[in-house]
């Protein structure tokens, strides 16, 4: 590339500050690394133990766990830079990645911003700017009218001006109120005078605007790359279409489907909206498809995006790398005919999330974390590890699986088996989604589109029963396990091979039988079963009729795997067992069973069993305490306030009875489930 | 199940790894597959009354118990052991048959070992689905010997009561005598005295003398609105004094709790209680300090079930012993002592799940050279400190001019010697006939061996019938001879006929173990099981030196 144009001063970076936390951050801080860089991490009081700030050769405090009082404390990173050293500030994605302010800021107190200039950032930030400008570049854009001219006659002439199908939306509108689609100019009057009737209804306003509408849009994206002297490429193109909550989920790279012909076309056009505003270093332009392979330019983003190893996954290439080379002033490593497009990637992202509750956000400890092991061809990008809480604080995400094949469906069918093998226990995650996602026919087929979950969401959501299979497995997985703990305790050193240690359910003259009770799923199986020696076992689930079973318990690198064999069928499935519950994780996706505890936990009321409704429904943070100590309360009678993911929720008395204490005070955090206050009923039961 | 480390793997030096005895069973053979049905069908009767056995007091009695939110005596033990662990359970068929149509199974208390937190402990858990757990005369036997293997081997007790006390019909063949009721008391003091922990568990009632279990006990724990202890009930109460009151009120866990005093921990439940009991074990502080060398297990290199080929159901026929040690012992490995010397004794070193042992073993009858050469192993056995194992199939010893005359009854007086003083721990295993004296000298249950079982073929009476019914019409024979009167044929049958029936009955297994002359008739495949679980709950107690008695010479 080009290197000779006004030449700015290269500035070799010996020491990088990453103003973020989580995966970005350990992700910037491993190409660091490579490239002898030295790294300072930053944290706020949540992160004191996390993975970045391990991983960092230093690291500052920012401040208490929030993010406004940490992450975006713009003068605290500043501070940490100087303090450290640093010559440059990473941004990594969210927090203060596109925050034109702190680009300027670090340009002002001589510390290198890795990333655009705060110009590029700016003109993108605003919508209008930026079509404009994407316009003018000859950026094929979404045309429209905003315009106060509200009469019937002007809204018809700019509705011919931009295009049928078009969408007529009400600009107080929202949740599809007052918004009304004309497929042709004919229906354009209907379809008007039906929004405006709605709006006026809904907002006591009929103002429209009137858009291009694009059927079945897909999410495509370009990965481009500017460096200080003019020189610009792209990384080809990713598709992220498939959202829930309007974010993404799953990414791939290359765009399934897309001809040769229309990648050139959106990679230059790519380059042409870089190039349109200065851009220096990663960004990505954001595309809306229709299915004829129509794109328009939707925004751009400024930063270093979190589905970015996908691309690299296909050229081969270290994002961040690039990103720091071009901050030091160093030119583009390649240029466009130097970049191939090699096989094919997806991105999975793993939430902490309940996928069946509308992907209602979570957080929670990781009791139990395994990943499938990564490879050259496998990336698994997380800030977490086992024993680590996500935290309600920032991004429920948990990790980013990333895999690389020679083409699409071998990549896919390697997406799914690495996602059997993420096996997370402690909180709810969407990786029995991610698994039912990427099986789906359609989207195999890479029939991708913004709507995909809501048009697919029987087919994602299946209600599949528990089997006889999957209970067995549960049930002896609990007997062998603790037929291993039972071998691990041979007494004394004195004698290591103590017989009652190494025959287990041994009996004389008849057979070891027990009756299990577990439950899955709100149902609950009754399971007896009968040892016949010799890992011979006879197991009768509920009603169905008893059968012969071997089973074997394996361990190795830390998974433990469960086989079973009935009817000469081996099934097999990897098992977690915690707290006396058994978690089996199958190539179909995983089932927790509870094993049933002894009634006398409960009886006696240890923890928290005996709360009822005083337990915290969610993990979150306690906003409000409406008792005291020792006050007297009704039933219902609301106790506290907590706010969990941005909702508010009231705890209330579940029966009448006296406040014995009030377990938290302001501003704690309580995990799922928590006793929120000591409880005496007074009801008579 | 685990899987042992396979033969010749470790731990030898390459030719070391040579003495293995045994031969391959060509079990296609008629003999082979002749004798294999046969003790197969002992077996399977053996299985069949057990079966029988664990249901305990039948189904109406066990539905009446679990209404009450009771567990059954069987499930306590279930919930009391560790999980999967074990359970060395003993006479199985204690009081068979015993009082006529009153059917009191495993003898109306379950008994044997299991692991509780690690730790190997006796149990003794009342079934009160049989007669409402009173204590028949072999209640009390089975119990007192359940005590007896405890206090021998330091073992602790765990005792889940649930009894109504002495049986009264009985009382006089359970309450005055040395080895009767007040001996529980006893022995739960003296067990106390030499450390051996006493834990008791009231799941049920505790009325007069059995209010002493947990009174005598170092821990014990009650269920609430379930177990009562007093020494008199409410009905003896209101005779006697008048006093009107409820049981539970009486000696309910909460008096007894909060109030008396008489009880340490106060459970919600069965399950709760037995958690409890757990926890007390768990807090006995136990370490296993075995008095021997060990060495890693191996698998005998022929299958346990060859012993039914090998065997059969005939005392009578002849088979070579070493074939059934060959199926017992650690990789086949018997280093036999004196191979060539009284031949019909069998005696040698092996390891049974890595455990020492000294086997003594009958191969025909005993000479005077067979008897001096068990006396001098067991000797040996007792110097080193090894346990011992009799595998005893004996007709007893040789009889004749010529033996008399060698001196076999001072040189059978002097195995007798050896194995009355033994202290290293004795477990004895009838395999075949068990007769005479050659019982004595193959540590029958007057040897006090650790631990006695039997297998479903075998014998045990002072003679065989057959011989008994000879003597005996030999005698009648000379008296008529005597008289100058006839003895015909038919009145011989006359005579040995009873008397035959009689020895076959009283000389069956299960005639033996509903008394409790053993600790309980084994499948012989599960010979070496047991053997290694007794051999392991014998070596909690450290073993003593010998002091040998006069050897006459």
């Amino acid at each position: 590339p080009n290197a000779t144009k006004a030449a700015p001063k290269v500035t070799p970076l010996s020491k990088i500050l990453i103003a973020n936390r989580g995966e970005i951050a350990c992700r910037v801080i491993r190409s660091a690394k490579r490239l002898g860089i030295q790294t300072v991490a930053v944290y706020s009081d949540a992160d004191r133990n996390a993975m970045h700030v391990d991983m960092a050769d230093s690291a500052i405090r920012l401040g208490p766990a929030s993010s406004v009082e940490s992450y975006l404390r713009q003068d605290k990173v500043l501070e940490a830079a100087f303090r450290t050293g640093a010559q440059a500030i990473h941004p990594g994605y969210g927090f203060l990645s596109e925050n034109v302010e702190f680009a300027e800021l670090c340009s002002k107190e001589g510390i290198i911003f890795i990333g655009p200039p705060a110009s590029a950032i700016r003109d993108m930030g605003i919508k209008s700017t930026s079509k404009h400008i994407m316009s003018a570049a000859g950026v094929p854009v979404i045309h429209g009218y905003h315009g106060v001219d509200q009469t019937d006659e002007r809204l018809r002439h700019e509705a011919e001006k931009i295009g049928f199908p078009l969408m007529i939306k009400a600009v107080r509108g929202g949740g599809g109120k007052g918004m009304r689609i004309a497929l042709t100019p004919s229906e354009f009057e209907t379809q008007l005078e039906s929004a405006k009737r709605e709006a006026q209804k809904s907002f006591g306003d009929q103002v429209m605007l009137l858009e291009r509408y694009v059927e079945r849009p897909r999410h495509v994206e370009v990965q481009v790359f500017g460096d200080k002297y003019d020189n610009y490429v792209y990384l080809f193109e990713r598709d992220c279409s498939v959202q829930r909550r309007h974010q993404k989920i799953i990414e791939e790279a290359p765009g399934p489907g897309i001809s040769s012909e229309t990648r050139k076309q959106l990679g230059e056009a790519a380059v042409r909206a870089a190039r349109a505003v200065g851009y220096v270093g990663a960004g990505t332009v954001e595309f809306i498809m229709d299915p004829q392979q129509n794109f328009f330019f939707m925004e751009m983003n400024t930063r270093l995006q979190v589905e970015h190893p996908v691309s690299e996954m296909i050229t081969n290439t270290d994002l961040v790398e690039w990103q720091l080379r071009v901050a030091s002033g160093e030119p583009l490593p390649l240029d466009q005919s130097q970049i191939h497009l090699n096989g094919h990637a997806f991105e999975a992202r793993i939430y902490a999330e309940e996928p069946k509750n509308n992907f209602l956000p979570g957080a929670g400890p990781l009791l139990h974390l395994t990943t499938p092991k990564p490879s050259s061809d496998v990336r698994v990008e997380t800030g977490v590890a086992q024993g680590d809480v996500v935290s309600v604080f920032y991004d429920p995400m948990i990790a980013k699986l990333v895999v690389w094949s020679s083409d699409r469906a071998s990549a896919l069918r390697k997406l799914r088996s690495c996602l059997s093998e993420y096996n997370i226990v402690g909180l709810n995650t969407n990786v029995d989604f991610l698994m039912q996602l990427s099986s789906h026919p359609k989207f195999i087929e890479g029939d991708v589109h913004t709507d995909f979950i809501s048009q697919h969401h029987g087919d994602l959501f299946p209600n599949k029963p528990v089997t006889d299979s999957l209970v067995s497995q549960a049930v002896l997985a609990s007997i062998l396990n603790e037929v291993n703990v039972s071998s691990s305790q041979q007494g004394s050193t004195r004698d290591p091979y103590n017989p009652f240690a190494s025959h287990p359910m041994a009996r004389f003259n008849l057979n070891y039988q027990k009756n299990v009770k577990l439950t899955c799923q709100d149902n609950t199986y009754e399971v007896r079963v009968t040892s016949c020696g010799n890992g011979l076992y006879k197991l009768k689930v509920g009603q169905s009729e008893e059968i012969d079973v071997t089973a074997k318990l394996s361990e190795s690198d830390n998974v433990i795997s469960i086989e079973l064999s009935a009817n000469g069928e081996i099934s097999k499935s990897r098992v977690v067992f915690l707290n006396g519950n058994v978690h089996l994780f199958t190539k179909d996706g995983s089932v927790a069973f509870s094993m049933e505890k002894p009634s006398f936990l409960t009886k006696l009321g240890h923890g928290s069993v005996q709360q009822g409704g005083a337990v915290a429904p969610m993990p979150g943070i306690i906003e409000k305490i409406l008792v005291k100590d020792g006050e007297e309360v009704k039933v219902g009678q609301p106790l506290l306030v907590m706010i969990a993911m941005k909702m508010e929720y009231v705890i209330r008395a579940p029966e009448s009875g006296v406040i014995e204490k009030v377990n938290y005070k302001v501003g704690d955090f309580v995990a799922k489930n928590a006793a929120l206050v000591r409880f005496v009923s007074t009801d008579k039961k | 199940m685990k899987r042992l480390v396979p033969v010749s793997s470790r731990n030898y030096y390459a030719n070391d790894n040579v003495v293995s005895i045994g031969t391959d069973q060509d079990r296609n053979s008629d003999t082979f597959q002749d004798n294999y049905n046969r003790m197969a069908v002992l077996v399977s009767q053996l299985k069949a009354n057990i079966q029988r056995v664990q249901e305990g007091g039948g189904a109406k009695a066990t539905q009446r118990h679990k209404s009450r939110g009771k567990l059954l005596a069987r499930e306590r033990v279930e919930a009391l052991i560790d999980p999967s662990s074990p359970f060395l359970e003993f006479s199985q068929l204690a009081g068979k048959d015993l009082y006529g149509s009153d059917e009191v199974p495993a003898g109306g208390v379950i008994t044997g070992i299991g692991r509780i937190m690690g730790n190997e402990c006796v149990i003794v858990a009342n079934d009160a689905t049989v007669k409402g757990g009173s204590y028949y005369p072999i209640t009390v036997k089975k119990h007192l010997r359940a005590q007896e293997i405890a206090e021998q081997n330091c073992l602790p007790c765990v005792y889940l009561v649930d009894s109504g006390g002495a049986n009264l019909p009985h009382q006089a063949e359970i309450f005055p005598d040395r080895e009767h009721f007040g001996r529980i008391f006893y022995n739960q003091a003296n067990m106390s005295a030499k450390g051996i922990s006493q834990i008791a568990v009231v799941l049920g009632s505790c009325t007069a003398g059995g209010a002493y279990v947990p009174a005598m006990a170092d821990e014990s724990i009650i269920v609430r609105k379930q177990g009562t202890i007093f020494l008199a009930g409410p009905p003896l109460v209101k005779a006697a004094t008048g006093e009107e009151i409820s049981a539970e009120e009486l000696g309910g866990a909460d008096l007894h709790c909060s109030k008396s005093g008489v009880t340490d921990h106060y459970a919600v439940d069965d399950l709760h209680a037995l958690h409890l009991a757990r926890r007390a074990v768990g807090n006995l502080n136990l370490v296993k300090k075995p008095d021997i060398s060990v060495a890693p297990p191996e698998e005998p290199l022929y299958p346990a079930d060859d012993i039914y080929g090998i065997v059969g159901d005939n005392v009578k026929k002849n088979y070579d012993i070493r074939e059934v040690i060959a199926r017992i012992v650690d990789a086949s490995r018997f280093d036999e002592f004196k191979a060539k010397y009284g031949e019909t004794l069998v005696t040698g070193f092996a390891r049974i799940h890595g455990y020492p042992v000294g086997i003594i073993a009958n191969n025909g009858v005993l000479f005077a050279e067979s008897s001096m050469k068990g006396a001098h192993f067991v000797e040996l056995c007792c110097q080193r400190h090894i346990p011992l194992i009799f595998l005893q199939n004996i007709t007893g010893f040789m009889v004749g001019r010529e033996a008399e005359a060698g001196g076999i009854a001072k040189h059978g007086a002097k195995l007798v010697t050896a194995v009355a003083c033994a202290q290293v721990p004795k477990l004895t295993v009838l395999v075949g006939g068990s007769y005479g004296a050659g019982n004595y000298g193959m540590c029958g249950r007057a040897y006090s061996p650790r631990f006695l079982y039997m297998w479903p073929n075998s014998r045990i009476s002072v003679m065989g019938g057959e011989q008994a019914a000879g003597v005996l019409a030999q005698i009648s024979q000379e008296q008529r001879k005597r008289e100058g009167k006839q003895w015909t044929a038919e009145e011989e049958k006359a005579l040995k006929d009873p008397i035959l029936k009689k020895y076959d009955v009283e000389g069956s297994p299960y005639y033996s173990s509903a008394r409790l002359w053993d600790d309980g008739v084994i499948d012989p495949a599960d010979t070496r099981k047991v053997l290694a679980l007794s051999l392991s709950a014998a070596l909690n107690a450290p073993i003593p030196s010998t002091k040998f008695g006069i050897f006459r010479m």
